[in-house]
């Protein structure tokens, strides 16, 4: 194991290689930029074996992203807003073809106005695709998380791509120690790719044709059971993770204090490990202040959210706006609790154009409801 | 080569949904006769999507890929990608398109994976609308043709597809039409041994798209050519040659038909003879064709 010091798209990338890709395809668009970058020269140095292709957009990407993974091959790519967005359609073609593409999403903002910091109305408007969806808070959970998507992805009852999001600038950019594993240990975790199905001139299939309503109906209801799976494959292999390397980034929920909270933020991201230095430090004026990060937003982690309502009550801060309704994450986790718990949902909207969201501001949001001054959903930083 | 020198070797196999008398099913044949069984093929949407037949059968015994409209020949690039980390050389990717998927949605695509050096064959069957969604006019569609969204007949001239392809200095670039089975076989055939980006162009008369009896098609494809409606050429690293019928009318061995002759057997031209001769756009379509063949003898220089 070896310490290497670098911003999260480098950290991507080396990840990317050391999980042996056959195939990377992949188009830039700031701030995935240096991750593709990272891609090309490890290209260059050879440490990179496998066929990089430079596409003219990312529709093209994700399309040759599937067409190579539809060969039983490992594929990997990286993307951003705008970018993510012209994929959307091959998104649902990836998932519904079940194939078992790792992308990156940095998560950035979607314009008019241009605008290239973080916010993650990008990922939250793929949230139906079908996709996996991880929300990460560090470059060592980057690393970690490409590397146990692959064998999750890659399970024969999963067989689903999985987006890892992570927001720009607060970890594309920024550089932090992260520990990798041995290339052997790598290899040992996730060993080749045996697909469930593949484009094989010995065993021809005509695949994506026209399909009937019950058979599709099918297809959809197999792939609620894929994510149903995931739901426990995801801790199996985050604990797997830790026995072998020591490191654990949470589950499907990142709890941090959570035992005897009485308040427990509920939140994705760079605001994850903001909150942290909230909840210390709220802890030690006596504010009873618990943390779950939500870590996998696709399958939605239900139970576990109906758990940690048992005790206590939430804040969710969302840096996302489903317009006309409000935050993804709270209305998620409101449907999760329908039905199951009374507990009482604070909803903020926070930090979106990249607007900054300091520990201080999340104090500043938890004091709030504390106070008894939060009714429904707050805008962060406009209410004053 | 006669048609009854080619082999009996089939891939297109019964079951398939097409029309009868479809040009993109006979020409289907002619590939897969042409490839052989080694083959990987990526289609988009497109009317092959509905000839293939519906799941869980197909028609088409080799293996294939359906894609989104727009994306055939980035989806190729992937599978030729993976290939070739795999050592697979003996393998073909064919991305199997019609005029709707090149010529519009498809352009970048095309375009990106030629200049990126793709390994594949890009085979356009050009029938000229979109099919698939019941006769629309595309970038392919002919001057004054009617279609569902041209209900007066086109008002623009179709683009050159085959030249704005040459921009891209592939390895191969040929067209052809369904009338001569054995020109696209040829050409298929030639095409699976040279590495790199090749496009072929079959036109592909279309029985309900053109109003024409299905028992016509070929000889639709065969007036095309010889009224200089459609020609058929090969260009080999950058150098080009006609062939056929195109050649001898390049060369002056053979005067080509008047345009009318193709036009009159089409319901899609009817409006230009019924209820009275539309003289001016009539005469448009005879200049228009007179222009592309001086075009071609400039490429050959013949004239300049
Ligand atoms: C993004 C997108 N837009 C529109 C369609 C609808 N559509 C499917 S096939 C087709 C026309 C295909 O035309 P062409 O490529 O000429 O093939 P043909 O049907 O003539 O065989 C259209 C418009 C689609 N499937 N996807
Ligand atoms: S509409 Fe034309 S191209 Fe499509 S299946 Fe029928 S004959 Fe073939």
């Amino acid at each position: 194991m070896k310490v290497m010091i670098d911003t999260g798209n480098y950290i991507a990338a080396k990840a990317a290689i050391m999980a042996k890709p056959n195939v990377v395809a992949a188009y830039p668009i700031t701030p995935q930029t240096t991750l593709v970058e990272g891609i090309a020269k490890y290209k260059e140095t050879g440490e990179f074996k496998g066929e990089y292709i430079c596409v003219e957009s990312e529709h093209s990407a994700m399309s040759a992203c599937i067409g190579a993974s539809a060969t039983g091959v490992r594929v990997f790519t990286g993307t951003s807003s705008h970018g993510l967005l012209l994929m959307h359609e091959m998104l649902h073609w990836a998932a519904l073809s079940r194939l078992p593409i790792v992308m990156c999403n940095i998560n950035r903002v979607v314009g008019p106005g241009w605008n290239i910091w973080a916010d993650e109305n990008d990922s939250i408007a793929q949230r139906d695709t079908g996709w996996i969806q991880f929300y990460v808070s560090s470059n060592q959970e980057i690393f970690d998380t490409v590397i146990q998507a692959f064998k999750i992805a890659e399970h024969e009852k999963i067989s689903l791509p999985i987006m890892i999001n992570y927001n720009a600038f607060i970890l594309s950019h920024t550089s932090m120690p992260v520990y990798i594993p041995e290339q052997e240990e790598i290899d040992e975790f996730i060993p080749k790719r045996k697909p469930t199905w593949k484009l094989d001139v010995d065993n021809p299939i005509t695949f994506g044709n026209i399909i009937l309503p019950d058979a599709y109906i099918e297809v959809r209801r197999d792939m609620q059971r894929a994510q149903d799976y995931a739901r426990n494959y995801i801790k199996k292999v985050a604990e797997e993770w830790r026995e072998k390397f020591g490191r654990y980034h949470g589950d499907l929920i990142d709890r941090y204090r959570c035992d005897d909270a009485e308040y427990i933020i509920l939140t994705m991201g760079a605001i994850g490990a903001e909150s942290r230095i909230a909840v210390d430090n709220l802890r030690e004026d006596g504010l009873k202040i618990g943390l779950a990060r939500v870590r996998v937003f696709r399958p939605f982690p239900k139970e576990d959210i109906v758990e940690l309502s048992k005790k206590a009550d939430f804040i969710v801060i969302d840096r996302n706006i489903s317009v006309g309704m409000g935050g993804a994450l709270s209305a998620e986790v409101k449907s999760a609790l329908y039905g199951n718990s009374d507990t009482k949902v604070y909803s903020y909207i926070a930090g979106l154009g990249g607007k900054d969201v300091t520990f201080k501001d999340i104090e500043k949001m938890i004091r709030k409801v504390v106070d008894g001054k939060v009714k429904t959903l707050e805008w962060y930083s406009l209410e004053e | 080569m006669a048609i009854k020198d080619l082999p009996l070797e089939e891939h297109y196999i019964p079951g398939s949904a097409a029309c009868p008398g479809c040009p993109a099913s006979m020409a289907l044949r002619m590939v897969f006769k042409a490839i052989g069984k080694k083959m990987i093929m990526v289609v988009p949407a497109c009317c092959t999507s509905v000839i293939e037949s519906l799941h869980p059968y197909t028609s088409f015994d080799i293996p294939l890929l359906n894609i989104a409209f727009e994306a055939a020949a980035a989806a190729s690039s992937g599978v030729a990608a993976a290939l070739e980390t795999m050592g697979r050389d003996d393998i073909t990717v064919v991305a199997w398109a019609g005029d709707g998927g090149t010529y519009d949605i498809g352009l970048q695509a095309l375009s990106g994976a030629f200049e990126r050096g793709t390994n594949f064959i890009y085979i356009c069957y050009n029938n000229q609308i979109y099919s698939n969604t019941g006769i629309q006019r595309s970038g392919a569609t002919p001057y004054a043709a009617w279609t569902t969204t041209t209900v007066g007949g086109k008002t623009e001239f179709r683009k050159e597809m085959g030249e704005i392809v040459q921009a891209h200095h592939i390895p191969y670039v040929a067209q052809t039409s369904i009338g001569y089975p054995e020109d696209v076989y040829r050409k298929v055939k030639k095409a699976k041994e040279i590495k790199g980006p090749k496009y072929i162009e079959i036109l592909a008369p279309c029985p309900p798209g053109w109003r024409f009896d299905m028992s016509k098609t070929a000889e639709m494809g065969k007036l095309a050519v010889e009224t200089g409606a459609w020609a058929l050429y090969e260009v080999e690293n950058d150098k080009i040659t006609f062939n056929g019928k195109s050649k001898l009318i390049l060369e002056g061995k053979m005067k080509r038909k008047p345009v009318e002759d193709w036009l009159k057997l089409q319901g899609r031209f009817r409006h230009l003879f019924v209820p009275e001769r539309d003289e001016k756009r009539l005469k448009e379509i005879e200049d228009h064709i007179d222009m592309l063949w001086r075009r071609y003898r400039s490429w050959v220089g013949i004239e300049k």
